[in-house]
């Protein structure tokens, strides 16, 4: 028999990619733990579950840890805060970063002390042995160096040895939150700190022809107005002579004809004659070729979308003769600072990007355009740190939106009605134009400088590290063949960039509406449909659960429908089911979601629930009420008016169950529920009413263009 | 400049500044109370509320002369971390949030409502939050968070 010890646990890659001990986790003598991951708070929790992991591996008191926000100066690049991907990334690394410090300091401490590592244990910080020998992180603080790359082979401790992970602490930012105290880069300020604020065209891609800037010459405090091609802005003493400067130079602005944008209510057949790149995601196929008896085949479209945070997207730059400083919340400093390297042609060394909060962030939105502004003013500024805000007209129609997509889904039918092939094909523009990755800045302003930048086009990430526009369209049921297919589209007159879940929400949509669709043709109920495609016990699992959980199937009253909805997200991430109550008739209400996931172990259970709950609740939205609008030459969609997000009078009632898996690798949670709520909405309004909308949002008009279509 | 006398979170104030000024550029620039949050600047989102008198209002389009010998009240003027309001307690205990930026203008919507309805409904707490934004989706919790508020606020 083969009695070889387990190989040791490798590096967790984000500390393999910076392994420098130093980087993650300081030690004080006055009895502080100074933690610095290189992920970002965005609004979901994450600085708390990365304190809890670090708190459990060092066995010290979750109050002693400062969590440190990320700077281009001292934190290590764990690149961007998204995909669901921190607890993955950022929290394996911790673990193991501080298994190991914990590892260095008993050694040091047992040397010190006269005894064995082992008989040494670690209680608040507070190392003690046998005979009341006893020191501490803080009294040793000084003597050890953690200026050391972290080692493979240290074993973190087991689920049932952590004090902390698995438990709902609560969240450390939250009473600062409630008492108004200033987290947010938008209440920071800095001595002697001026007020930009940018010019941008209501027309798409204008060139900016003629500017009086004598006018906001009157204006009482301005110090500069900036202009480089068509990027325009103003400098002043304070906000509302800002505002009252910009106001004054818009007034004076004359901007040229914009591109044309398509037809916003024919997008699908649009994007389907556009130039594109296409790409096999995935291909499965039978020795032999299966007997088709029929095929059927659904187009799914949704629309662009908005980020819209309830915050416009704030930054804060200085500069000290060549070296930049800027303030941000963006989800990516390091990134960030690749662009602004590659804009003002300096040594990234030269710049230092850090942190703040902004408010909820679901996806690259303006956080990124608004620091590169923010700089261009500051240029003018004479060293004095200069805060830009965005207006809200400008954060709903020149941020990136997440992308318009179309998905055609068919099935081939053999003789008895059996799925024995399924073709997927999605055309969409790209997922992702981050800053950061490419040798060419993908900033807003880049493109609008008298040198400009090519404006960037959006591409989509490798299937393999989540996909783009095709994440979540590889079926995850047991289907004996299947082609998938993705055509990203290389015109981009509607600027798009990462939003929460990329593709997942559409295809996500399709697909499982599609099964729906082929469930009721068959006669079959939707959930025991799913149930016999299904291998995955894990999948089985969330839908057994949420069936259960929501009674199904309630009984059939009038005006009310149900429907399920299931994904596994990225197809190897979070397992997530739901099922949706609705009612209504023109205007559909969503009463209730009853969800069920299955993330793993669940460091904060609290928060994975708060995570999947905003999720659910912000896909609601999404699915009644947004569609970004335009006409053939602007975003129409510019204020809250225009484009209506969920009220709390609309808000159904959300009810999470956690399937707990501790010995399992964590997922994150933030992006799993969005598909699958969306697919069991559209699922219910078919069963209340027996219409299919196939096209998101469902509105009252969608109802009545199905209605009639059918 | 006029001077406009009011009452903010109790204390008298004298402000010389155009009458016109939004109350929220007051705030956040005269005074450097930041806990009432720009948003959009058209009294459409709700993250500016506070509250004049008893009422909720959206600071971002209440201009300055209209608070003249009233009482303004900001959320750092509703209860702090050594003396919370009732609200503030219930928001940390029921975790009601994820990013915060919209929570300081819901909890002074929120206290508008239990001045006048000590014993709200979940729609009437939903009604009287209609006007706030969240785009986080903590909407339920922040109900449960006002309910929680309101029977401690009511408990003898």
């Amino acid at each position: 028999m083969n009695t070889q010890p387990p190989a040791p646990p490798a590096l967790p890659p984000s500390l393999k990619a910076n392994p420098k001990l130093s980087s993650w986790v300081a030690f004080s003598r006055d009895g502080h733990v100074s933690v610095s991951p290189g992920k970002v708070e965005i609004g979901q929790g994450i600085i708390t579950a990365l304190a809890q992991i670090a708190a459990d591996e060092l066995d010290v008191d979750i109050s002693r840890l400062r969590m440190v926000r990320a700077s281009t100066s001292f934190s290590p690049d764990e690149g961007v805060t998204s995909g669901s991907l921190s607890i993955q990334n950022s929290g394996r690394a911790l673990r193991h970063a501080c298994a190991e410090i914990r590892q260095i300091f008993l050694t040091a401490a047992a040397e010190r002390l006269g005894v064995s590592p082992d008989a040494l244990t670690v209680r608040d910080g507070a190392i003690a042995g046998p005979g009341n020998v006893s020191t501490s992180y803080w009294e040793l603080a000084d003597e050890i160096s953690l200026d050391r790359d972290a080692a493979p082979g240290v074993i973190a401790k087991s689920p049932d040895q952590r004090a902390l992970a698995g438990h709902s602490v609560a969240r450390l930012d939250i009473p600062d939150k409630v008492f108004g105290h200033s987290r947010f880069i938008h209440d920071f300020s800095l001595p002697e700190m001026l007020h930009g604020r940018v010019l941008r065209p209501e027309l798409s891609h204008a060139t900016l022809l003629e500017l009086n800037e004598e006018c906001a010459r009157e204006i009482e405090g301005l110090v500069a107005i900036v202009r480089d091609g068509n990027f325009a802005g103003v400098v002043c003493e304070t906000e509302a002579n800002a505002e009252l400067a910009l106001a004054a130079l818009r007034k004076s602005a004359k901007w040229s004809l914009a591109e044309t944008l398509p037809d916003e209510d024919a997008l699908a057949e649009w994007q389907k004659i556009q130039p594109a790149e296409t790409t096999v995601i995935d291909s499965r196929k039978l020795p032999l070729p299966p007997a088709v008896s029929r095929s059927v085949k659904r187009q799914y479209t949704r629309p662009y979308i908005a980020h819209a945070s309830i915050a416009p997207s704030c930054a804060i730059a200085q500069w000290d003769r060549n070296q930049l400083r800027v303030w941000t919340h963006s989800q990516g400093v390091y990134n960030l600072r690749s662009d602004l390297a590659l804009v003002f042609k300096l040594p990234k060394d030269d710049i230092v990007v850090e942190h703040m909060e902004g408010a909820g962030c679901y996806g690259h939105n303006a956080a990124d355009d608004v620091a590169l502004d923010a700089a261009l003013l500051a240029k003018a500024a004479h060293g004095h740190p200069v805060r830009l805000q965005w207006s809200r007209a400008d954060e709903m129609s020149h941020a990136p939106f997440g992308a318009a997509m179309t998905v055609e889904v068919g099935a081939d039918l053999d003789a008895d009605g059996e799925i024995v092939g399924w073709h997927h094909s999605v055309w969409s523009n790209g997922h992702t134009a981050r800053p950061g990755r490419a040798e060419r800045p993908t900033l807003l302003a880049a493109s609008e400088l008298a040198t400009p930048f090519p404006r960037a086009i959006a591409v989509n990430p490798p299937h393999a590290s989540g996909g783009g526009g095709d994440r979540n369209s590889i079926p995850v049921y047991d289907f004996p063949s299947w082609q998938i297919e993705s055509h990203r589209l290389t015109t981009m007159p509607i600027r798009t960039s990462a939003l929460r879940t990329l593709g997942a929400q559409c295809n996500v949509f399709a697909i499982e509406s599609f099964i729906d669709e082929l469930a009721h043709e068959l006669g079959e109920d939707p959930v025991a449909f799913r149930l016999r495609h299904l291998s995955d016990p894990r999948a089985r699992d969330v839908i057994e659960t949420v069936a259960t959980k929501a009674g199904w199937k309630p009984a059939k009253r009038d005006g009310a429908g149900y429907g399920i909805g299931f994904a596994r997200y990225k197809e190897s991430g979070a397992y997530c089911a739901v099922i949706a109550e609705i009612e209504g008739a023109a205007d559909i209400a969503v009463r209730r979601l009853t969800i069920a996931v299955d993330v793993g172990e669940a460091i904060n259970p609290d928060g994975l629930i708060n995570q999947i709950e905003g999720g659910a609740i912000q896909a609601t939205s999404w699915v009644l009420k947004e569609r970004v609008r335009f006409d053939a030459a602007r975003i129409t969609s510019n204020s809250w008016t225009e484009y209506p997000i969920l009220r709390f009078s609309e808000v159904p009632e959300v009810t999470v169950d956690v399937l707990s898996r501790p010995e399992v690798e964590p997922f994150g949670a933030g992006e799993a529920a969005h598909g699958p709520v969306t697919a069991a909405i559209a699922n219910a309004v078919f069963d209340a009413l027996g219409v299919r909308v196939r096209d998101l949002p469902i509105t009252r008009d969608r109802l009545i263009a199905a209605m009639e279509a059918s | 400049m006029p001077t406009i006398r009011f009452r903010l979170n109790g204390a008298p104030i004298e402000i010389d500044a155009d009458p016109d000024t939004p109350v929220l550029h007051v705030l956040r620039g005269h005074l450097g109370l930041t806990g009432s949050h720009f948003g959009c600047g058209a009294g459409e989102c709700g993250a500016c509320n506070v509250l004049l008198d008893d009422r909720a209002v959206t600071a971002c389009d209440t201009p300055l002369w209209s608070v003249a010998e009233k009482d303004v009240t900001t959320v750092e003027g509703l209860g702090n971390a050594q003396n919370p309001h009732p609200l503030q307690r219930a928001f940390i205990a029921e975790q009601a949030l994820q990013c915060g930026y919209c929570v300081s203008g819901i909890l002074m919507s929120a206290a508008a409502l239990l001045k006048r309805n000590p014993d709200p409904t979940i729609a009437e707490v939903k009604a009287a939050l209609d006007r706030n934004l969240c785009r986080c989706g903590s909407h339920n919790r922040m109900v449960r968070a006002v309910l929680r508020a309101a029977a401690e606020m009511r408990a003898p």
